[in-house]
C-alpha cells in the first residue's frame, strides 16, 4: 500500500532542540525560591532504623529541613518504599532527604545527620537463600507471593496485592541445580505447562541438557531520575522523567495524595528509561510531598552512584534447561527451571523467559518451572525485553549445541521451527496477530550471506578465529483501548495530542502521523501537542514492551475518523448532500464528485464551534478515559474535536520479532573480540519511521552486545557491597565496542490489526543482537557454551588456556 | 554574597571572568567549583548535562579553546584565560545551525538526547582538527561519549555527512 506519510522519514519536533541544547531535562529547569533536596542511602544491605538525630544539620544556616519515612504513609515488605526505616533491604537506599538554600549545603549537612542501626543477615546470591537455613532478605522470607488480602498500595510505593513469603530448597537440590542438573522435587513459585512432555521427549532424537545463568545489570539512564516540583494555588507541577506520560498521571497523583487534576506534569524530554521509567517510581513521591512540606519549589537531583541504586536494574536468572530436537530439526519438548534474581524488589520475569522459548522455537510440549527470590541487592524491575531477552542469549548457543548433534545447519533449525501466523505459545497457547518470521529469517539471512559465511575457514590469521552466530528476539508488542485526540483549529492547523512519553524512540510523533494519513492532510500543517499534561492530553498507553507503535497509532486513526465523520457532517450540513457524498485531503473536506466544492479545515472549524456539541468537545464519548475527558473539557469550543477510545478489533498477541546475524574475530591471546558484521531484521509490520526503525535496531543491537559482552552486577558477598556502580565499572558499551557500521533492515509488512499494518520492535532489537553474539563466541570456540552472560575477554581466555573456568557453577551477583 | 568577591590570604579570587561563547561572563566562583556547574547553574547554560559528574561519560562536553574537554572535570578557576565554547554557541550569528548540527538533524542521531550535546562538540572538535576523518577515526575520536541509547551509527553517520563523506 502507498502511503502519504507512513513509511517516510520525518524530522520529529523535538530533534533541533536537541542538537542544540535547548531540549530541557527535568534538572534544567529552575523556579525562583527553588531550593535543593539530597538523599541519605543506607550504608547497609539490610536492617534497620533504629533512631535519627538531625538536631546538629538542621541547626546549620541554609538547612530547611529534612523528609523522613514517617512523613509518608507506611509501606510494607516487599513494596519498594521511597524512603526505608523498619525494612532497609539493599546497600544505597535511601533513608531520608535533607533539603538546603544550595546543593553544597544539603550535602555537608547530609554529613552532620546521626543515625542508629540495627544490623540484620542479608544475602547476595538467591541460591544462597534458597537453601534450607540459608539467610532471608526479608525478615519474614525471601520470595513474593501475591496476596489478595494485601490489599491497594501505600502512596508512594509501586508494589499492591503482594507479601513476602518463604520457599527452600533441600541441600541436595541445591548442590544439584548449582552443579547443572534438575533438583527433583523442589518447590516452585510458578510453573505451567502444555502437551505430554514426556512422550514427546521420548520422540526426540537429539537431547541435550545444560545449566545457564545471566547475571542482572542496572539500566544505567543517562539522565538520573530526578525530580522539580512546586505548588501554586493547590496544584502541583511536576518536572519529571518518565518514560510515558499520561498513563502515569493517575498514579503519579495517587502518590501525591491528590487529585489528578491537580497534578501538572512536564516532561517534554525523558534522557532514557529503558524500562526503569515506565511508571512514577517511589522517589517521586518524597519530590513532590517534600516541596508541598516546605511550600518551596524543590529540586531532587540523583547522583550516578544513587540512579545505580534506585534506577532499577534487570534480574538475573540462574536456570536448567532440557531441550529436544526430532528427525526433522523440529523441537518437540522443552523443559526448564529459573531461579531469579528479583533483588530486594520486583518479580523476576522468569515466566516470560520460558515464553520466549515457547514462541521462538515452538515446541510440541513444554514445562516451565520458576521462582523469584530477593536478594539484598538492588530493586530490579522491567528492562528492555525482560525475561524474553536474556533467554534468547543464553538460549541461543544451547539451540546451536542441539542443532550440531542433530546433525543440522543452525540456521536449518530456526528456519524449522519459527513462528508462522498460526503460532501458538505460552501456557494459554495464545495465538498471534500476524507472523512473517520465516520470512525475516530468509531476509536477514540472504543479507548476512549465511550459506557463504558458514563454509569459510575458521582460523583467519595466527591466533585468530572466526564466529558467526544468528540470534532471535520477540516481545507482545501491541495492547489497545486507549484513547485519541486531535482538534482542528481555526488557523486550519491540525494539533495532533498525545499523551505517549518522548523516550527518545520518537514514536511520540510517529504514531501521530496514522492521523496525518487518515485526514490525508500535509505534515507540515501538523502540530504534535506532547509532555506537559496542562496542555491537555489524552489518555495513552503506557511507552514499554515495545507497544507504542501498534497501540498509538490504532488511537491516532480513530481520533481522526471521528474528525472526518465530523468533518463530512459539517460539509454536509453546509453544502449539502450527504456526508457520505464528501472526501477528505489536502486540509479540506470537500464534495466528491465536484472538489470546487468544500470548506477548509479552517472554515470548518469554525462551524464546529458555531455548531458546538460532539463537534466542538461540547459532548464526548461515554468511553473515554477520565484524563482525556479533563482534555476535551479544557478544549471545548476551540475548534473541532477529534475524540474516541480505540476499539478496534484485536486479537491474539501482537508480536515484535527480530533476528540478528553476527561475525566475530576473536583473538585467542586475549579474548578480545571485534564485531566485523551486524547484520538484522525487524519483523514490525508495515515500517512507520525508516530512520527511527533504524534508531531502534541499533540501538538494540548495542544493548544486546552489552548484555553478552559486558555488563552486569558485581557484588561482594561477604558485605553485600555493590563493586561497579558508575559507567566506567559497569561497562556500557561505547563506540570501540560496537561494529564501525551496523546493517538493519524491516520486514515492512502489514499486520492485519493496525490501521496502517505496524507493531513495534524496541525489546526483540536488543534479544536478536545478544543471541547472535553469545552464537558467535561459541562458534568461534568450536561450539564451546560458557552458559552464561556476559562472556568476558578473562573467560575466553581461561577457556582457551584450559584453565578450568567452571561454567557449571551457577553463580550470580558475585565477584 | 557580600564577601563572594574578597581575597583572603592564600585563597582565589572569586569574582572572575570567563570567555564563554564569545562574551566575557562575570560570575562567582567557588575554588572547588567545575565548569559544568558554572556553565549549568550560574550561567544558564545547561546544554551541557551532567550525568556522571566524574569524567566518565562526556554528555558535559564543550570546548576550550577548541579542544574538547568533560566540563565536569574542569575547574572553572582553570579557564579564566581560555575561550570556552559550549553547543549554545555554535550557531552561526544569523541563527544558521553548525554543519555537525545539521548534520545530526538529517541522520537522526540523537535518541533520547542527554548525550547529544556532547556528542556535537565531540564531533566539532574532531572535525576541526581532521576535516575529513576516516568512519574508524570517528569512532576513536568520539569513543569518550557515551551513548546510553546505542545511537552510535547515527551519530558516526552525522559525523561523516558533517564532513562532506556522505551524501
Amino acid at each position: 500500500m502507498t502511503y502519504m506519510h507512513i513509511g517516510k522519514d520525518f524530522t520529529p519536533p523535538d530533534v533541533e532542540a536537541k542538537v542544540t541544547g535547548a531540549a530541557r531535562y527535568t534538572e534544567d529547569f529552575r523556579r525562583d525560591g527553588m531550593v535543593f533536596a539530597r538523599l541519605l542511602t543506607s550504608p547497609l544491605p539490610s536492617g534497620r532504623v533504629v533512631s535519627i538525630d538531625a538536631s546538629e544539620a538542621l541547626a546549620m544556616e541554609g538547612v530547611l529541613g529534612i523528609f523522613t519515612a514517617d512523613d509518608l504513609p507506611p509501606s510494607l515488605p516487599p513494596a519498594n518504599p521511597a524512603l526505608a526505616k523498619d525494612f532497609i533491604t539493599y546497600i544505597g537506599q535511601p533513608i531520608l532527604a535533607v533539603a538546603a538554600e544550595s546543593d553544597l549545603i544539603a550535602e555537608n549537612a547530609i554529613e552532620k545527620i546521626k543515625i542508629v542501626f540495627e544490623r540484620r543477615p542479608f544475602v547476595t546470591d538467591p541460591l544462597d537463600t534458597l537453601l534450607e537455613g540459608g539467610p532471608d532478605p526479608y525478615p519474614s522470607g525471601n520470595t513474593l507471593v501475591r496476596n489478595a488480602s494485601a490489599g491497594a498500595a501505600a502512596a508512594g510505593t509501586t508494589a499492591s496485592g503482594t507479601d513476602v513469603g518463604r520457599i527452600k530448597w533441600s541441600l541436595d537440590q541445591v548442590t544439584a541445580f548449582r552443579n547443572g542438573r534438575e533438583p527433583v522435587g523442589a518447590t516452585f513459585g510458578d510453573e505451567w505447562t502444555y502437551g505430554d512432555v514426556a512422550a514427546e521427549f521420548a520422540q526426540c532424537k537429539t537431547i541435550v541438557e545444560e545449566p545457564f545463568v545471566t547475571i542482572g545489570y542496572p539500566h544505567h539512564s543517562l539522565e538520573p531520575r530526578s525530580g522539580m516540583a512546586y505548588w501554586e494555588n493547590g496544584k502541583c507541577y511536576f518536572h519529571g522523567s518518565l518514560q510515558s506520560h499520561t498513563v502515569g498521571h493517575a498514579q503519579l497523583s495517587a502518590m501525591l495524595e491528590i487529585d489528578p487534576a491537580n497534578l501538572v506534569f512536564i516532561n517534554e524530554n525523558t534522557g532514557g528509561g529503558f524500562g526503569s521509567k515506565i511508571f512514577p517510581y517511589p522517589i517521586m513521591a518524597v519530590t513532590g510531598k517534600f516541596s508541598r512540606q516546605l511550600n518551596r519549589p524543590l529540586q531532587m537531583r540523583i547522583t550516578r552512584e544513587e540512579e545505580f541504586y534506585i534506577g532499577s536494574a534487570r534480574s538475573g536468572m540462574q536456570g536448567w534447561l532440557k531441550v529436544g530436537l526430532k528427525d526433522d530439526g523440529k523441537v518437540g519438548a522443552v523443559d526448564v527451571i529459573i531461579v531469579n534474581d528479583a533483588g530486594s524488589g520486583g518479580g523476576g520475569s522468569a515466566s516470560s523467559s520460558a515464553e520466549h522459548i515457547s514462541i521462538m522455537y515452538q515446541p510440541a510440549a513444554m514445562r516451565f518451572r520458576g521462582v523469584a527470590l530477593y536478594t539484598n541487592t538492588t530493586p530490579r524491575g522491567a528492562q528492555r525485553g525482560p525475561g524474553q531477552n536474556e533467554m534468547a542469549s543464553v538460549l541461543a548457543p544451547i539451540m546451536d549445541k542441539a542443532a550440531r548433534e542433530g546433525g543440522f545447519d543452525r540456521l536449518a533449525v530456526r528456519r524449522a521451527n519459527a513462528p508462522r501466523p498460526d503460532a501458538k505459545f505460552g501456557p494459554r497457547q495464545g495465538g498471534l496477530s500476524s507472523s512473517y518470521m520465516p520470512e525475516a529469517i530468509e531476509k536477514a539471512a540472504a543479507m548476512f550471506r549465511w550459506d557463504e559465511r558458514v563454509a569459510q575457514p575458521k582460523v583467519t590469521a595466527g591466533n585468530k578465529v572466526r564466529g558467526i552466530g544468528l540470534g532471535m528476539g520477540y516481545h507482545s508488542a501491541g495492547a489497545s483501548g486507549y484513547d485519541g485526540l486531535l482538534r482542528i483549529g481555526t488557523d486550519g492547523k491540525i494539533y495532533l495530542h498525545t499523551g505517549v512519553g518522548n523516550l527518545g524512540t520518537y514514536s511520540y510523533a510517529g504514531v501521530l502521523r496514522a492521523s496525518a494519513e487518515a485526514l490525508q492532510c500535509s505534515w507540515e500543517n501538523c502540530v504534535v501537542v506532547y509532555g506537559n499534561s496542562d496542555l491537555n492530553l489524552p489518555h495513552s498507553t503506557y511507552q514499554g514492551g515495545s507497544n507504542t507503535i501498534f497501540t498509538e497509532t490504532r488511537s491516532s486513526h480513530v481520533a481522526a475518523l471521528d474528525a472526518i465523520r465530523k468533518l463530512k457532517e459539517i460539509a454536509a450540513a453546509e453544502l449539502g448532500g450527504a456526508a457520505d457524498d464528501y472526501s477528505v485531503g489536502g486540509e479540506r473536506v470537500f464534495l466528491t464528485s465536484d472538489q470546487a466544492k468544500g470548506l477548509t479545515f479552517a472554515e470548518a472549524a469554525q462551524k464546529a464551534i458555531d455548531l458546538g456539541g460532539e463537534y466542538s468537545g461540547q459532548v464526548y464519548p461515554e468511553d473515554i478515559n477520565a484524563t482525556t475527558k479533563r482534555s476535551v473539557e479544557a478544549m471545548k469550543g476551540t475548534g473541532l474535536i477529534g475524540v474516541a477510545k480505540d476499539t478496534l478489533p484485536k486479537e491474539g498477541t501482537a508480536p515484535g520479532f527480530a533476528i540478528a546475524f553476527v561475525e566475530i574475530e576473536m583473538d585467542l591471546d586475549t579474548g578480545k573480540y571485534d564485531i566485523t558484521d551486524y547484520t538484522a531484521v525487524a519483523e514490525c509490520g508495515t515500517v512507520v519511521h525508516p530512520q527511527g526503525l533504524s534508531q531502534a535496531m541499533n540501538g538494540g543491537g548495542v544493548w544486546g552486545i552489552g548484555m553478552a559482552g559486558y555488563e552486569r552486577h558485581v557484588y561482594d558477598s561477604q558485605n553485600g557491597l555493590p563493586a561497579n556502580v558508575g559507567f566506567y565499572q559497569a561497562k556500557l558499551p561505547t563506540y570501540l565496542d560496537v561494529p564501525a557500521k551496523m546493517l538493519t533492515a524491516g520486514m515492512d509488512m502489514p499486520d492485519p490489526q493496525s490501521p496502517v499494518g505496524a507493531r513495534g520492535i524496541g525489546e526483540p532489537a536488543q534479544g536478536c543482537g545478544a543471541a547472535a553474539l553469545m552464537s558467535a563466541i561459541s562458534d568461534a570456540l568450536d561450539g564451546h557454551l560458557f552458559n552464561r552472560t556476559p562472556v568476558t575477554p578473562d573467560m575466553i581466555v581461561n577457556h582457551v588456556a584450559q584453565n578450568g573456568f567452571n561454567t557449571g557453577d551457577l553463580k550470580t551477583n558475585t565477584f | 554574597m557580600a564577601s563572594a568577591a574578597s581575597n583572603p590570604a592564600g585563597g582565589v579570587e572569586r569574582l572572575v571572568s570567563i570567555n564563554v561563547n564569545g562574551r566575557v561572563r562575570r560570575v562567582d566562583v567557588l575554588p572547588q567549583e567545575t565548569l559544568a556547574h558554572t556553565l549549568r547553574y550560574k550561567l544558564g547554560l545547561t546544554g551541557a548535562k551532567v550525568a556522571c559528574n566524574r569524567g566518565e561519560c562526556g554528555a558535559c562536553t564543550v570546548l576550550i579553546d577548541d579542544v574538547n574537554y568533560y566540563a565536569c572535570s574542569t575547574l572553572t578557576h582553570n579557564v579564566k584565560d581560555r575561550a570556552v565554547t559550549t553547543v549554545e554557541g555554535l550557531r552561526a550569528e544569523d541563527g544558521t545551525l553548525h554543519p555537525v548540527q545539521a548534520a545530526f538533524i538529517q541522520e537522526l542521531s540523537p535518541a533520547c538526547g542527554f548525550c547529544t550535546s556532547g556528542q556535537v562538540m565531540s564531533a566539532v572538535a574532531l572535525l576541526k582538527a581532521n576535516p575529513r576523518p576516516t568512519r574508524q577515526e570517528a569512532r576513536e575520536a568520539m569513543s569518550g561519549n557515551l551513548c546510553r541509547c546505542g545511537a552510535y551509527d547515527h551519530y558516526l553517520n552525522g559525523v561523516m555527512r558533517a564532513s562532506g563523506q556522505l551524501s
